[in-house]
């Protein structure tokens, strides 16, 4: 087929060409005329419409903020609340003498110099034309006073806010955190996330623990209505409103009464304690002592209470269950006895000879054990009832450092447990490839050694510890702890339960399991570690005693309690699960400088398990019942 | 003598028309930037510079001969592509959209090199294939244009991806393409756009429901269209005067220095004001025109003619979106604006306008 070719027709083309553009000026023109025509019409059809408008921004879009969802325990205790209170606010730019206004201001009301401090703070960060408050929690003395005089203060108003509070004050406070202003670079984020719309009028945003984790629930969508003001800034009527939607309600997996005595049962130690029922994950307790009292976190903390919290030895600020880590000691033992039975390097009825101390092949360096002259004729289930050393030393070796690691990390260890907190850390779980990278050295025999008591480079939280202890518990079958359990959604007052998924099941063998479980209920009875704390009880709970060294001691020395200063002794450890055939608890406590874990860690357990199996109430508590009554009010 | 010679051949590939009406656009741009960064001088400084480098831009492309233009055209568009590509896989993401490539020393926008290289590219195949066009041409053209417009708008980045494909769209036009193609590309258009939405991103759906009604987001996106708005209009006929506009200076309007910033201009200038820019752009656009239509070759009557209505479309849509009859696509306003990299692009436009313009004389001479 012979295809048609055009051949090239310079005038042709060149006539066409300038027919389009002269088509393009066209097009050109029109549209230039269309802006033209809007022009006209928005400035000078529209013009006084405008003018009205731009007049002092007549017409201002006023965001109402939304009421923030509450979090409340598992049984509906209150632990995060608003309450409505009276504010005193200054729009800087209606006022023209600032200072004269607020010395005036300060005739009427009560304006300390810490108001005043904080006001400058709060000038400093926001723009002219946003109301700020120079006064929070009026009392209603001051709110008539100011209301009589108001005429003398243009741009001062009084106005009803929402405010956050944390009836616990001390307890509880690590988990569901607090509230604080929002600042600069928290600004920036939301305006990355395309959020910031819906934090115009929102003053405070969630900082750490709950109220961070969960601010996209908690906070609400923001309402707004448009109001016509007068030159004073006053409003004059509004014109339209889009009501808010407030947040919605945090159900917690916590009991907030099992807490408290959790809390009380620390005393005057330092430490954590996370329980978790092993079934579902969810989080029952979650403590770390001391606290501190996030309600003064809210507007900014003063100075004073900054220092105090922060420069106290006892670093209230931290939390412990969460962020501390520490060797585990003696509590990896039940986890070690199942890896030996797990690889076959321990049959159950397999004993060994205790000296006091295990030396390596060709090493004359002794591994001591905690009791001198050792234990005597030891099996696999005396080894944990009486936290033998020397047969983990041994085992730990039998086992070698490849086993040990990939067995403890299929039980969370050196890992995030994923709990629905930020912040969390991920422990330690030594390796050969950990060791060169971090020290650059191979790994030697004897680090095996000390791993295999829990003394080595291992490191694990609390929380972690809990975690361990609820798969154990549960015969294998994980389950990611959760602090989570429903939400409440704000306008439909529609339930959402979380589901709580299957981690995994590390399919373990049932008759490992039933030896190692049994030798820890032995640990709560007489004969046991924790017999003490096991005395009497009227159901039978599972238990290991931990003691996680501070400072080394030298070959030869001795660790004499009462000669070291308070701060170097040793970190106790407990954990436990109960009933021990049905378990529906799984907790791990931490009391830092407590010594034994027999002696400090377990009573605080045993507590917690009294409690929680039977009911019972430890005398005297008040904390609670107090806290309570401040929530009614 | 000689330095006059010097000069005469420093000034030799420049067009006085053009130079002095952008030369009065950039003076307005350092006296609104002045009044709309609330007094600023280090934001006027930081324009200053920026024009600077911009204009050296132009000087070098303006005395760079027509056939360095043509061979630059395949490299940097294919250098382009690449970029693109690479951005939609190991681009930085920011504001929701990744649009960045971080090449070690700093970022780029390899969106931004496209606005030149695509018109450029099409031009350059159309002048190849200049003896015999056919269908098929068009249809390669096409390809060439949409291409780097499917992956900018993936990015997402819908006001370049627009804006490219306008100016590719130019190119198109005025190489002849058939008005029967065109009202067909039309249909296809109209009916592929239920498609095209459910492909939009939500931030893309809600700019353009915002059109509809600015009021629905009112604390949002809809507060700055309003509050332009109310700008413009508040401005009337002879405007609130320099460095009194209230929008402006109580911190009502958003991006006043960027994309904004003609609200400032109308609100304290007012309609004469808006009457004078409008001017003032029609006169670039009609010399422009000039330029185009006593162009010598094909190729350079295709990349004038883009040039200047790209210029144009700049101008129209960023105003239109400032006065509220087209949606926010985040389009600066051409050479008034605050902004390096849409100075230089512009600027390397018009470069290339008065090369094409003076080599032609010469040659002609």
């Amino acid at each position: 087929m012979k295809r048609h070719i055009e051949f090239k027709d310079t005038q042709r083309e060149i006539h066409n060409f300038r027919l389009r553009l002269g088509l393009s000026l066209g097009f050109v023109l029109l549209l230039l005329l269309i802006l033209l025509a809007r022009f006209v019409y928005l400035q000078v059809i529209q013009q006084s419409h405008y003018q009205t408008l731009a007049e002092n921004n007549r017409i201002s879009i006023v965001p109402i903020a939304p009421s923030r969802g509450l979090i409340l325990d598992r049984n509906g205790v209150v632990l995060a609340h608003n309450y409505s209170a009276y504010t005193l606010e200054i729009t800087l730019n209606k006022v023209i003498d600032l200072k004269a206004t607020i010395d005036e201001l300060a005739k009427i009301v009560d304006i300390q110099p810490g108001d005043r401090k904080r006001f400058k703070r709060l000038l400093a960060d926001n723009r002219k034309f946003e109301s700020l408050p120079i006064r929070n929690r009026l009392t209603d003395n001051e709110v008539a006073r100011f209301s009589a005089q108001r005429y003398r203060f243009p741009g001062v108003e009084i106005k009803a806010r929402l405010f956050r509070e944390y009836p616990y004050h001390e307890q509880i406070s690590h988990l569901v955190g607090y509230i604080g202003r929002i600042n600069e670079s928290e600004i920036a984020q939301l305006e990355e996330d395309e959020m910031a719309a819906n934090y115009r009028g929102s003053d405070y945003i969630g900082k750490t623990g709950i109220e961070q984790k969960y601010e996209g629930e908690l906070h609400g969508k923001t309402g707004f209505q448009q109001v016509e003001v007068d030159a004073g800034g006053r409003e004059v009527r509004v014109l339209s409103r889009t009501p808010p939607v407030s947040g919605n309600n945090l159900v917690l997996t916590i009991d907030a009464k099992l807490q408290g005595i959790a809390e009380q049962a620390f005393g005057n130690y330092r430490g954590a304690l996370v329980a978790i029922d092993p079934s579902n994950g969810e989080v029952l307790a979650f403590v770390s002592k001391p606290g501190y009292d996030p309600n003064l976190f809210i507007d900014g903390i003063d100075e004073q209470s900054w220092n105090e919290l922060n420069n106290s030895p006892d670093v209230p600020l931290n939390n412990r269950a969460l962020r501390g880590q520490y060797s585990p000691g003696s509590t990896i033992k039940p986890f070690m006895a199942l890896a030996g039975l797990h690889y076959n390097k321990r049959a159950p009825g397999h004993t060994i000879s205790d000296p006091g101390y295990f030396s390596l092949p060709g090493s004359r360096h002794q591994y001591r054990d905690w009791k001198k002259g050792g234990h005597g004729s030891v099996d696999l289930f005396k080894s944990i009832v009486v936290s033998c050393d020397t047969y983990y030393y041994g085992l730990a070796t039998e086992l070698g450092i490849d086993n040990i690691f990939s067995f403890f990390s299929e039980f969370g260890f050196g890992k995030k447990t994923g709990i629905d907190l930020e912040g969390e850390v991920s422990g330690l779980m030594p390796s050969q490839e950990w060791k060169q990278k971090r020290h650059k050295q191979k790994w030697y025999a004897g680090d095996t050694v000390s791993v295999g008591i829990g003394q080595g480079y291992n490191l694990v939280t609390p929380l972690q510890l809990a975690y361990a202890t609820a798969i154990l518990a549960n015969d294998g079958i994980a389950y990611r702890p959760h602090l989570l359990k429903e939400v409440q959604s704000s306008r439909t007052s529609e339930k959402s339960t979380l589901k709580t998924n299957l981690e995994f099941n590390l399919k373990l063998n049932a008759e490992h399991l039933a030896l190692v479980k049994s030798a820890m209920v032995a640990v709560t009875q007489p004969g046991g570690t924790a017999a003490m704390a096991g005395a009497g009880a009227p159901y039978a709970f599972a238990g290991k005693t931990g003691t996680a060294q501070v400072i080394g001691m030298k070959q030869g020395e001795k660790y004499i309690e009462s000669k070291i200063q308070e701060r170097y002794r040793d970190h106790a450890w407990f954990m436990a699960f109960a009933p021990s055939d049905q378990p529906k608890i799984a907790l791990a406590v931490l009391v830092e400088n407590g010594g034994h874990g027999s002696s400090t860690a377990a009573p605080i357990a045993r507590k917690v398990l009294d409690y929680f199996i039977l009911g019972k109430v430890p005398q005297p508590l008040l904390t609670v019942d107090e806290a309570e009554g401040v929530e009614n009010d | 003598m000689t330095r006059r010679r010097l000069w005469q051949r420093f000034v030799a590939h420049l067009d006085p028309v053009l130079l002095a009406s952008l030369g009065l656009l950039l003076l307005v741009s350092l006296v609104v930037l002045y009044s709309a960064s609330g007094g600023n001088w280090f934001r006027v400084l930081a324009q200053m510079t920026n024009i600077l480098v911009a204009c050296a831009a132009l000087w070098i492309v303006a005395n760079m001969p027509l056939h360095y233009l043509m061979r630059a055209a395949v490299p940097v568009y294919l250098l382009g592509m690449v970029l693109l590509i690479a951005v939609a896989f190991f681009g930085e993401i920011a504001h929701g959209a990744r649009r960045w490539l971080n090449v070690g020393v700093t970022t780029i926008q390899p969106s931004e090199l496209m606005r030149i290289a695509v018109p450029l590219m099409m031009a350059w195949y159309f002048e190849k294939h200049e003896a015999m066009l056919t269908l098929k041409n068009y249809f390669v053209a096409t390809l060439l244009l949409l291409l780097p417009v499917a992956l900018i708008a993936r990015q997402p980045d819908l006001g370049t991806a627009i804006l490219i494909a306008a100016s590719g769209f130019y190119v198109l036009f005025l190489a002849g393409i058939s008005w029967r193609v065109m009202l067909s590309f039309l249909v296809i258009l109209m009916a592929s756009m239920p498609f095209a939405w459910s492909t939009l991103h939500d931030y893309q759906r809600h700019r353009i429901m915002m059109l509809l009604d600015p009021a629905q987001d009112a604390l949002g996106r809809g507060y700055h269209t309003i509050q332009a708005i109310i700008a413009v209009g508040s401005g009337g006929i002879f405007g609130k005067g320099y460095l009194n506009g209230t929008q402006t200076h109580l911190d009502f309007l958003p991006e006043r220095t960027t994309d904004f910033i003609f609200a400032v201009y109308s609100e304290e200038f007012g309609l004469i004001g808006n009457l004078i820019l409008l001017s003032l752009y029609l006169f670039v656009i009609a010399r422009g025109f000039v330029i185009t239509a006593n162009a010598s070759t094909y190729f350079t009557r295709l990349m004038a003619g883009s040039i200047t209505l790209t210029f144009f479309t700049y101008a129209f849509v960023n105003m239109g979106m400032v006065s509220g009859i087209l949606p926010v696509v985040g389009v600066p306003l051409p050479l008034i604006s605050y902004g390096g990299t849409s100075m230089v692009t512009l600027l390397l436009g018009f470069g290339m306008l008065m090369s094409i313009h003076t080599h032609k004389k010469l040659v002609q001479t």
